[in-house]
Protein backbone atom coordinates (compact mmCIF):
# COMPACT_ATOMS: atom_id res chain seq x y z
CA UNK A 1 0.00 0.00 0.00
CA UNK A 2 2.47 2.37 0.94
CA UNK A 3 4.51 1.21 -2.60
CA UNK A 4 1.42 2.39 -4.38
CA UNK A 5 1.18 5.83 -2.09
CA UNK A 6 4.49 6.66 -3.13
CA UNK A 7 4.48 5.76 -6.48
CA UNK A 8 1.41 8.12 -6.52
CA UNK A 9 3.57 11.32 -5.23
CA UNK A 10 6.24 10.60 -7.46
CA UNK A 11 4.41 10.39 -10.62
CA UNK A 12 2.22 13.59 -9.74
CA UNK A 13 5.31 15.49 -8.59
CA UNK A 14 8.69 14.20 -9.14
CA UNK A 15 8.03 13.11 -12.45
CA UNK A 16 5.61 15.89 -13.47
CA UNK A 17 4.28 15.24 -16.49
CA UNK A 18 4.40 18.79 -18.04
CA UNK A 19 6.78 20.09 -16.39
CA UNK A 20 9.64 17.98 -15.99
CA UNK A 21 8.92 15.22 -18.89
CA UNK A 22 7.60 18.06 -21.25
CA UNK A 23 4.66 15.72 -22.06
CA UNK A 24 1.18 17.54 -23.12
CA UNK A 25 2.58 20.90 -23.79
CA UNK A 26 0.53 22.03 -26.42
CA UNK A 27 -2.99 21.91 -24.72
CA UNK A 28 -1.13 23.18 -21.02
CA UNK A 29 0.06 26.54 -22.63
CA UNK A 30 -3.22 26.89 -25.14
CA UNK A 31 -5.79 26.18 -22.46
CA UNK A 32 -4.38 27.36 -19.66
CA UNK A 33 -4.77 31.54 -20.13
CA UNK A 34 -8.30 31.13 -18.26
CA UNK A 35 -8.51 29.57 -14.26
CA UNK A 36 -11.52 27.99 -15.03
CA UNK A 37 -10.68 26.13 -18.21
CA UNK A 38 -7.41 24.98 -17.06
CA UNK A 39 -9.30 23.22 -13.99
CA UNK A 40 -11.71 21.41 -16.92
CA UNK A 41 -8.41 20.49 -18.71
CA UNK A 42 -7.13 18.90 -15.35
CA UNK A 43 -9.80 17.17 -14.27
CA UNK A 44 -10.53 15.60 -17.82
CA UNK A 45 -6.87 14.24 -17.95
CA UNK A 46 -7.71 12.73 -14.85
CA UNK A 47 -10.40 10.79 -15.57
CA UNK A 48 -8.46 10.02 -19.10
CA UNK A 49 -5.22 8.55 -17.86
CA UNK A 50 -7.15 6.76 -14.86
CA UNK A 51 -9.11 4.93 -17.11
CA UNK A 52 -6.78 4.11 -20.45
CA UNK A 53 -3.41 3.76 -18.49
CA UNK A 54 -4.99 0.11 -17.18
CA UNK A 55 -7.39 -0.73 -20.11
CA UNK A 56 -4.09 -0.33 -22.06
CA UNK A 57 -2.28 -2.86 -19.83
CA UNK A 58 -4.81 -5.06 -20.10
CA UNK A 59 -4.28 -4.90 -23.78
CA UNK A 60 -1.15 -5.49 -23.86
CA UNK A 61 -0.53 -8.09 -21.42
CA UNK A 62 -3.40 -9.93 -23.34
CA UNK A 63 -2.39 -9.69 -26.57
CA UNK A 64 0.47 -7.91 -27.74
CA UNK A 65 3.10 -8.88 -25.24
CA UNK A 66 5.70 -11.48 -26.22
CA UNK A 67 4.36 -14.66 -25.36
CA UNK A 68 0.63 -13.75 -24.50
CA UNK A 69 -0.55 -16.05 -27.53
CA UNK A 70 1.32 -19.24 -25.56
CA UNK A 71 -2.20 -20.73 -24.33
CA UNK A 72 -2.77 -20.73 -28.95
CA UNK A 73 0.18 -22.73 -29.23
CA UNK A 74 2.17 -19.45 -30.29
CA UNK A 75 4.88 -18.77 -27.72
CA UNK A 76 7.24 -17.20 -30.27
CA UNK A 77 4.47 -14.26 -31.68
CA UNK A 78 5.82 -11.42 -30.95
CA UNK A 79 3.15 -8.69 -31.53
CA UNK A 80 4.21 -5.45 -29.33
CA UNK A 81 5.89 -3.78 -32.22
CA UNK A 82 1.55 -3.11 -32.71
CA UNK A 83 1.39 -1.70 -29.17
CA UNK A 84 1.54 2.20 -31.11
CA UNK A 85 -1.79 1.95 -33.12
CA UNK A 86 -3.22 -0.26 -30.41
CA UNK A 87 -3.45 2.24 -27.60
CA UNK A 88 -4.23 5.30 -30.13
CA UNK A 89 -7.30 3.17 -30.88
CA UNK A 90 -7.96 2.67 -27.02
CA UNK A 91 -7.62 5.85 -26.30
CA UNK A 92 -9.55 7.62 -29.11
CA UNK A 93 -12.42 5.21 -28.13
CA UNK A 94 -12.28 5.51 -24.06
CA UNK A 95 -12.54 9.90 -24.79
CA UNK A 96 -15.82 8.80 -26.96
CA UNK A 97 -16.85 6.51 -24.44
CA UNK A 98 -16.47 8.81 -21.65
CA UNK A 99 -17.65 12.12 -23.65
CA UNK A 100 -21.02 9.56 -24.37
CA UNK A 101 -21.07 8.46 -20.43
CA UNK A 102 -20.98 11.89 -19.13
CA UNK A 103 -23.46 13.45 -21.62
CA UNK A 104 -25.66 11.05 -20.52
CA UNK A 105 -25.78 10.49 -16.72
CA UNK A 106 -23.76 13.49 -15.90
CA UNK A 107 -24.84 16.49 -17.70
CA UNK A 108 -23.40 19.16 -15.60
CA UNK A 109 -20.09 17.91 -15.79
CA UNK A 110 -20.40 17.25 -19.43
CA UNK A 111 -21.07 20.96 -19.92
CA UNK A 112 -18.17 22.54 -17.86
CA UNK A 113 -15.31 20.50 -19.54
CA UNK A 114 -16.95 18.30 -22.37
CA UNK A 115 -15.32 20.76 -24.91
CA UNK A 116 -11.49 19.27 -24.02
CA UNK A 117 -12.58 15.75 -24.54
CA UNK A 118 -11.81 15.19 -27.81
CA UNK A 119 -8.61 17.43 -27.90
CA UNK A 120 -7.32 15.12 -25.45
CA UNK A 121 -7.03 12.17 -27.97
CA UNK A 122 -3.91 13.62 -30.23
CA UNK A 123 -2.55 14.51 -26.58
CA UNK A 124 0.78 13.02 -26.23
CA UNK A 125 0.82 12.90 -22.57
CA UNK A 126 -1.91 10.70 -22.60
CA UNK A 127 -0.31 8.25 -24.80
CA UNK A 128 2.73 8.58 -22.87
CA UNK A 129 1.50 7.44 -20.26
CA UNK A 130 1.02 3.96 -21.54
CA UNK A 131 3.91 4.10 -23.12
CA UNK A 132 5.89 4.64 -19.98
CA UNK A 133 3.39 2.12 -18.81
CA UNK A 134 4.91 -0.44 -20.68
CA UNK A 135 8.47 0.80 -20.59
CA UNK A 136 8.85 0.37 -16.62
CA UNK A 137 6.81 -3.07 -16.75
CA UNK A 138 4.11 -2.11 -14.33
CA UNK A 139 1.62 -4.53 -12.87
CA UNK A 140 -2.48 -3.74 -13.27
CA UNK A 141 -2.73 -1.60 -9.74
CA UNK A 142 0.37 0.19 -10.16
CA UNK A 143 -0.61 1.00 -13.89
CA UNK A 144 -4.04 2.64 -12.36
CA UNK A 145 -1.88 4.40 -9.35
CA UNK A 146 0.30 5.87 -12.06
CA UNK A 147 -2.15 6.97 -13.82
CA UNK A 148 -4.10 8.53 -11.87
CA UNK A 149 -0.87 9.82 -10.60
CA UNK A 150 0.03 11.66 -13.54
CA UNK A 151 -3.41 13.35 -14.11
CA UNK A 152 -3.31 14.52 -10.48
CA UNK A 153 0.41 16.35 -11.39
CA UNK A 154 -1.01 17.68 -14.53
CA UNK A 155 -4.48 18.79 -13.00
CA UNK A 156 -2.10 20.69 -10.14
CA UNK A 157 0.39 22.24 -12.91
CA UNK A 158 -1.73 23.37 -15.18
CA UNK A 159 -4.17 24.98 -12.95
CA UNK A 160 -1.66 26.72 -11.23
CA UNK A 161 -0.33 28.04 -14.46
CA UNK A 162 -3.47 29.23 -15.27
CA UNK A 163 -3.96 31.01 -12.00
CA UNK A 164 -1.09 33.18 -12.77
CA UNK A 165 -1.69 34.06 -15.90
CA UNK A 166 -5.24 35.33 -15.39
CA UNK A 167 -3.07 37.96 -13.09
CA UNK A 168 -0.48 38.44 -15.89
CA UNK A 169 -3.23 39.67 -18.29
CA UNK A 170 -3.05 42.93 -16.23
CA UNK A 171 0.77 43.32 -16.47
CA UNK A 172 2.31 45.42 -18.80
CA UNK A 173 5.21 43.73 -20.93
CA UNK A 174 7.46 43.75 -23.20
CA UNK A 175 5.35 43.17 -27.11
CA UNK A 176 7.75 40.35 -28.17
CA UNK A 177 7.55 38.92 -24.48
CA UNK A 178 3.50 38.85 -24.45
CA UNK A 179 1.27 35.49 -24.55
CA UNK A 180 3.61 32.22 -25.16
CA UNK A 181 7.14 33.91 -24.62
CA UNK A 182 6.21 34.91 -21.24
CA UNK A 183 4.12 31.91 -20.67
CA UNK A 184 7.60 29.39 -21.58
CA UNK A 185 9.10 31.81 -18.89
CA UNK A 186 6.79 31.06 -16.19
CA UNK A 187 6.67 27.28 -16.77
CA UNK A 188 10.48 27.26 -16.91
CA UNK A 189 10.34 28.99 -13.06
CA UNK A 190 7.78 26.56 -11.99
CA UNK A 191 9.80 23.47 -13.51
CA UNK A 192 12.87 24.94 -11.19
CA UNK A 193 10.33 24.45 -8.54
CA UNK A 194 9.01 21.33 -9.03
CA UNK A 195 13.20 20.14 -9.25
CA UNK A 196 12.93 20.02 -6.01
CA UNK A 197 10.73 17.17 -5.14
CA UNK A 198 13.06 15.58 -6.90
CA UNK A 199 14.83 15.18 -3.88
CA UNK A 200 11.80 13.67 -2.14
CA UNK A 201 12.33 11.05 -4.14
CA UNK A 202 16.06 10.60 -2.84
CA UNK A 203 15.35 11.15 0.70
CA UNK A 204 12.47 8.49 1.03
CA UNK B 1 6.73 30.46 -63.23
CA UNK B 2 4.13 32.28 -60.85
CA UNK B 3 3.35 28.52 -59.47
CA UNK B 4 7.19 27.92 -58.97
CA UNK B 5 7.47 31.24 -56.90
CA UNK B 6 4.25 29.98 -55.15
CA UNK B 7 6.33 26.67 -53.81
CA UNK B 8 9.37 28.79 -52.96
CA UNK B 9 6.82 30.83 -50.78
CA UNK B 10 5.36 27.75 -49.12
CA UNK B 11 8.43 26.18 -48.33
CA UNK B 12 10.27 29.16 -46.98
CA UNK B 13 7.50 30.89 -44.83
CA UNK B 14 7.40 28.60 -42.23
CA UNK B 15 10.79 28.78 -41.93
CA UNK B 16 10.37 32.08 -39.60
CA UNK B 17 7.70 33.64 -40.81
CA UNK B 18 4.87 30.99 -40.02
CA UNK B 19 7.71 28.80 -37.68
CA UNK B 20 5.71 25.84 -36.31
CA UNK B 21 6.71 26.46 -33.18
CA UNK B 22 7.33 29.63 -32.12
CA UNK B 23 4.29 31.18 -33.62
CA UNK B 24 1.72 28.34 -34.26
CA UNK B 25 2.43 26.88 -30.56
CA UNK B 26 2.67 23.16 -32.75
CA UNK B 27 5.17 20.13 -31.82
CA UNK B 28 6.56 21.92 -28.45
CA UNK B 29 6.61 18.77 -26.21
CA UNK B 30 9.17 17.03 -28.51
CA UNK B 31 10.96 20.08 -29.19
CA UNK B 32 11.94 20.21 -25.78
CA UNK B 33 12.74 17.07 -24.62
CA UNK B 34 15.05 15.95 -26.91
CA UNK B 35 17.53 19.15 -27.42
CA UNK B 36 19.91 18.12 -24.64
CA UNK B 37 22.36 17.68 -27.36
CA UNK B 38 22.73 17.87 -31.00
CA UNK B 39 22.90 14.40 -32.19
CA UNK B 40 19.43 13.64 -30.52
CA UNK B 41 17.91 16.90 -31.67
CA UNK B 42 18.78 16.18 -35.42
CA UNK B 43 17.67 12.71 -35.27
CA UNK B 44 14.49 13.85 -34.05
CA UNK B 45 14.21 16.28 -36.57
CA UNK B 46 15.09 14.02 -39.47
CA UNK B 47 12.24 11.64 -38.08
CA UNK B 48 9.90 14.23 -38.23
CA UNK B 49 10.11 16.00 -41.72
CA UNK B 50 10.72 12.03 -42.88
CA UNK B 51 7.19 11.02 -41.27
CA UNK B 52 5.63 14.39 -41.78
CA UNK B 53 6.32 14.81 -45.55
CA UNK B 54 5.10 11.12 -46.49
CA UNK B 55 2.15 11.56 -44.23
CA UNK B 56 1.28 14.46 -45.94
CA UNK B 57 1.57 13.22 -49.01
CA UNK B 58 -0.15 10.01 -48.36
CA UNK B 59 -3.24 11.82 -47.38
CA UNK B 60 -3.03 14.19 -49.87
CA UNK B 61 -3.39 11.30 -52.16
CA UNK B 62 -6.19 10.21 -50.37
CA UNK B 63 -8.13 13.31 -49.57
CA UNK B 64 -11.17 13.13 -52.29
CA UNK B 65 -12.06 9.50 -51.09
CA UNK B 66 -11.82 10.22 -47.01
CA UNK B 67 -15.37 10.35 -45.13
CA UNK B 68 -15.52 14.06 -43.55
CA UNK B 69 -16.28 11.69 -39.89
CA UNK B 70 -13.81 9.13 -40.03
CA UNK B 71 -11.27 11.59 -41.37
CA UNK B 72 -8.88 11.70 -37.62
CA UNK B 73 -8.78 8.05 -36.86
CA UNK B 74 -7.60 7.64 -40.65
CA UNK B 75 -4.93 10.16 -40.49
CA UNK B 76 -3.61 9.12 -36.65
CA UNK B 77 -3.74 5.46 -38.43
CA UNK B 78 -1.86 6.54 -41.19
CA UNK B 79 0.57 8.38 -39.22
CA UNK B 80 1.37 5.59 -35.98
CA UNK B 81 2.23 2.92 -38.97
CA UNK B 82 4.91 5.29 -40.60
CA UNK B 83 5.92 6.27 -36.65
CA UNK B 84 6.19 2.60 -35.94
CA UNK B 85 8.43 1.95 -39.23
CA UNK B 86 11.11 4.97 -38.07
CA UNK B 87 11.29 3.34 -34.80
CA UNK B 88 11.82 0.05 -35.90
CA UNK B 89 14.62 1.67 -38.17
CA UNK B 90 16.53 3.77 -35.62
CA UNK B 91 16.15 0.65 -33.45
CA UNK B 92 17.85 -1.56 -35.66
CA UNK B 93 20.44 0.77 -37.28
CA UNK B 94 21.00 3.53 -34.70
CA UNK B 95 20.70 2.04 -30.95
CA UNK B 96 22.24 3.90 -28.80
CA UNK B 97 20.61 7.24 -30.51
CA UNK B 98 16.95 5.50 -30.12
CA UNK B 99 17.80 4.28 -26.59
CA UNK B 100 18.73 8.11 -25.76
CA UNK B 101 15.26 9.22 -27.57
CA UNK B 102 13.11 6.56 -25.19
CA UNK B 103 9.54 7.12 -26.18
CA UNK B 104 9.37 10.21 -27.73
CA UNK B 105 9.71 8.84 -31.06
CA UNK B 106 6.77 6.83 -30.65
CA UNK B 107 4.98 10.58 -29.48
CA UNK B 108 5.76 11.70 -32.79
CA UNK B 109 2.76 10.03 -33.50
CA UNK B 110 0.59 12.49 -31.30
CA UNK B 111 2.87 15.34 -32.29
CA UNK B 112 0.31 18.27 -32.63
CA UNK B 113 2.66 19.26 -35.65
CA UNK B 114 1.54 16.45 -37.91
CA UNK B 115 -1.62 16.41 -37.51
CA UNK B 116 -2.06 19.82 -37.44
CA UNK B 117 -0.45 20.33 -41.20
CA UNK B 118 -2.57 17.34 -42.51
CA UNK B 119 -5.58 19.15 -41.09
CA UNK B 120 -5.06 22.61 -42.35
CA UNK B 121 -2.92 21.52 -45.20
CA UNK B 122 -2.23 18.34 -47.07
CA UNK B 123 -6.63 17.70 -46.60
CA UNK B 124 -7.03 20.52 -49.29
CA UNK B 125 -4.24 20.84 -51.91
CA UNK B 126 -2.23 18.48 -54.20
CA UNK B 127 0.36 15.85 -53.08
CA UNK B 128 3.12 18.46 -54.75
CA UNK B 129 1.84 21.40 -52.50
CA UNK B 130 1.72 19.11 -49.55
CA UNK B 131 4.46 17.65 -49.39
CA UNK B 132 6.71 21.30 -49.47
CA UNK B 133 4.54 22.96 -47.24
CA UNK B 134 5.05 19.87 -45.14
CA UNK B 135 9.11 19.66 -45.61
CA UNK B 136 8.93 23.57 -44.77
CA UNK B 137 7.41 22.96 -41.36
CA UNK B 138 9.79 20.34 -40.69
CA UNK B 139 12.50 22.03 -41.14
CA UNK B 140 11.23 25.49 -39.57
CA UNK B 141 10.79 22.76 -36.47
CA UNK B 142 14.51 21.19 -37.01
CA UNK B 143 15.83 24.80 -37.32
CA UNK B 144 14.66 25.53 -33.67
CA UNK B 145 15.25 21.82 -32.09
CA UNK B 146 19.03 22.45 -33.75
CA UNK B 147 19.40 26.02 -32.03
CA UNK B 148 18.04 25.01 -29.08
CA UNK B 149 19.79 21.73 -29.09
CA UNK B 150 23.31 23.59 -30.27
CA UNK B 151 23.29 26.04 -27.26
CA UNK B 152 22.33 23.65 -24.49
CA UNK B 153 25.19 21.23 -25.83
CA UNK B 154 27.60 23.92 -26.19
CA UNK B 155 26.92 25.54 -22.55
CA UNK B 156 25.69 22.22 -20.32
CA UNK B 157 28.52 20.50 -21.62
CA UNK B 158 30.86 22.57 -23.34
CA UNK B 159 30.82 20.00 -26.59
CA UNK B 160 29.24 20.05 -29.98
CA UNK B 161 28.02 16.79 -31.74
CA UNK B 162 29.93 15.17 -28.77
CA UNK B 163 33.10 17.12 -29.87
CA UNK B 164 34.82 18.98 -27.15
CA UNK B 165 34.75 22.70 -28.45
CA UNK B 166 35.02 24.75 -25.10
CA UNK B 167 37.93 23.36 -22.99
CA UNK B 168 36.64 22.52 -19.58
CA UNK B 169 38.15 23.60 -16.52
CA UNK B 170 38.37 20.08 -15.09
CA UNK B 171 40.88 19.50 -18.16
CA UNK B 172 42.83 22.20 -17.60
CA UNK B 173 40.67 24.56 -19.43
CA UNK B 174 38.62 27.66 -18.59
CA UNK B 175 34.97 26.64 -19.06
CA UNK B 176 32.85 25.21 -16.06
CA UNK B 177 29.88 23.86 -17.49
CA UNK B 178 26.35 24.79 -16.62
CA UNK B 179 24.43 21.84 -15.55
CA UNK B 180 21.41 23.52 -15.50
CA UNK B 181 21.40 24.02 -19.41
CA UNK B 182 20.96 19.98 -19.30
CA UNK B 183 17.67 20.10 -16.69
CA UNK B 184 14.32 21.11 -18.12
CA UNK B 185 13.67 24.82 -16.71
CA UNK B 186 16.65 26.20 -18.52
CA UNK B 187 14.77 24.26 -22.27
CA UNK B 188 11.70 26.18 -21.20
CA UNK B 189 13.78 29.76 -20.64
CA UNK B 190 15.91 29.68 -23.29
CA UNK B 191 12.90 28.75 -25.85
CA UNK B 192 10.84 31.68 -23.90
CA UNK B 193 13.93 33.88 -25.24
CA UNK B 194 14.04 32.47 -28.59
CA UNK B 195 10.32 33.20 -28.83
CA UNK B 196 10.79 36.87 -27.57
CA UNK B 197 13.96 37.61 -30.00
CA UNK B 198 11.89 36.41 -33.17
CA UNK B 199 8.69 38.61 -32.32
CA UNK B 200 11.49 41.62 -31.55
CA UNK B 201 12.96 41.08 -35.06
CA UNK B 202 9.06 40.39 -36.59
CA UNK B 203 6.80 42.90 -34.64
CA UNK B 204 3.82 41.90 -36.65
CA UNK B 205 3.80 37.98 -34.87
CA UNK B 206 3.22 39.72 -31.47
CA UNK B 207 0.08 38.94 -29.61
CA UNK B 208 -1.89 41.95 -28.48
CA UNK B 209 -3.21 42.56 -25.07
CA UNK B 210 -6.10 41.17 -23.75
CA UNK B 211 -6.44 44.37 -21.58
CA UNK B 212 -5.08 47.82 -22.15
CA UNK B 213 -4.01 49.82 -19.36
CA UNK B 214 -6.11 52.02 -18.09
CA UNK B 215 -6.52 55.90 -18.95
CA UNK B 216 -5.20 58.26 -16.57
CA UNK B 217 -8.08 61.15 -16.67
CA UNK B 218 -7.39 62.57 -13.19
CA UNK B 219 -4.41 65.44 -14.75
CA UNK B 220 -7.48 66.05 -16.86
CA UNK B 221 -9.74 67.41 -14.39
Amino acid sequence: MTELWTLFLSAAFVDNMPLTLFLGLCTFLALSKRPESAIGLGIAMMGVLGVTVPLNWLIYQGVLAPGAWSWAGLPELDLSYLALIAFIGVIAASVQLLEMVLDRFFPAIHAAFGSFLPLLTVQCAILAGSLFMVDRSYTLAESAVFGLGSGFGFAIAVAMLGAIRSRLAYADLPNGLRGLGIAFVLTGLMSLGFASFAQMAVSQ
Amino acid sequence: MAARVDLWTTLTEPLMRQNPVTLQILGICSALAVTTSLATALTMSVSLTVVLTLSAVAISLIRRHLPDTIRLIVQIVIVASLVIVIDQVLQAYFAEISRALSIYVSLITTNCLVLGRTEAYARHHAPLPAAVDAFGNGLGYSLILLVLGGLRELFGRGQLFGWQVLPLADAGGWFTPLSLMLLAPSAFFLLGGLVWAIRSLLPEQAEAPEHEPPVQTRAVE
